[in-house]
């Protein structure tokens, strides 16, 4: 399975995305942001970080980049694209994924272990994992997801929504939400489920010693479903 | 020729760092500030000469990249 991993100026994620994705058995290929064409791949991944400083809006200059239109192309014919932290909030301002991600309700940088319900097993990225909650981490200042209740009926009247926060045994209630997110919304995914924007970071859970190994799951899932 | 053009959050989206601010003014004395609305502001000078034409540019500018439509408004206030 071939991936690629675009690096922007700013994107602090990167590399931790490619150890994961090796870890897993992804041929993963490094791609720069100025580069106009994408390499042949079965999962393109936008990481996290702070790309172009986060001027403007998070997000916003990144999904203006040279590498971009041919991401935007290939999420059209139907490649998957992954994007987390950093590269959910470049999703949403290329309109690959709907809404926006605003400030933290509470103004603060949060950096801490959460836990998440699997709510659509039947997208690419979560389906056969048997578990219902999984713990993750996230990392962002900008993760409070926001759409306008038209939106956020199509998002779920078709099943959009990838993933909730919520407390260890699978809770979702304004407690467990960290960031003011509209419904506890942590992932989301586009109408045809080949685009997958999530807040928490997978590639930061992959190792029992140092964190835990949930993310484990979810990228031996992936590959499995890729093949 | 200058063009301004001024990004605000729409009125249903939650401004936090405004509310703060509210506050601050309200514990420095300013009782009577009931809301405060952060936003962004943007001298653009563009090589056109005709206002028209030029308001047409920035019009397009903030729909494609100033703004994001989902949360913010843009208004083009001055033309100098």
């Amino acid at each position: 399975m071939k991936s690629s991993v675009i690096t922007f100026p700013g994107s602090n994620c990167d590399r931790d995305m490619d150890v994961a994705l090796k870890k897993f058995g992804f041929n993963n290929k490094m791609v720069w942001h100025d580069d106009e064409e994408l390499p042949k791949s079965d999962l393109v991944v936008l990481p996290g970080g702070f790309s172009y400083g986060d001027y403007l809006r998070c997000g916003s200059m990144a999904s203006k980049s040279k590498i971009m239109q041919s991401v935007i192309n290939f999420a059209k014919s139907g490649g998957l694209v992954m994007g987390i932290c950093n590269g959910f909030q470049i999703l949403v301002e290329t309109g690959l994924l709907p809404g926006a991600l605003l400030r933290n309700k509470y103004l603060e940088f949060i950096c801490k272990n959460v836990f998440v319900k699997l709510d659509n097993n039947k997208n690419p990225y979560f389906k056969n994992i048997d578990k219902e909650v999984l713990e993750f981490h996230i990392a962002h200042n900008e993760g409070n997801y926001f759409c306008t209740p038209e939106q956020l009926k199509e998002i779920e009247d078709n099943n959009q929504v990838a993933i909730y926060y919520c407390s260890d045994s699978g809770q979702i209630n304004e407690k467990h939400n960290p960031n003011g997110s509209i419904k506890n919304i942590a992932g989301i995914l586009n109408k045809k489920k080949n685009v997958l924007g999530m807040m928490p970071h997978p590639e930061r859970m992959i190792d029992k010693c140092l964190s835990g190994e949930d993310g484990s799951i979810f990228f031996k899932n992936l590959i499995n479903n890729l093949k | 020729m200058k063009v301004s053009a001024v990004i605000t959050l729409k009125k249903d989206v939650l401004d936090p760092q405004g509310k703060v601010i509210q506050q601050a003014l309200n514990g420095m004395g300013f009782k009577n500030i009931d809301e405060v609305r952060q936003g962004k502001y943007f001298e653009i000078d563009v090589q056109e000469n005709d206002p028209k034409k030029a308001n047409e540019i920035i019009e397009e500018i903030c729909k494609k990249l100033l703004a994001n439509l989902v949360i913010e408004n843009y208004k083009i206030i001055e033309t100098q």
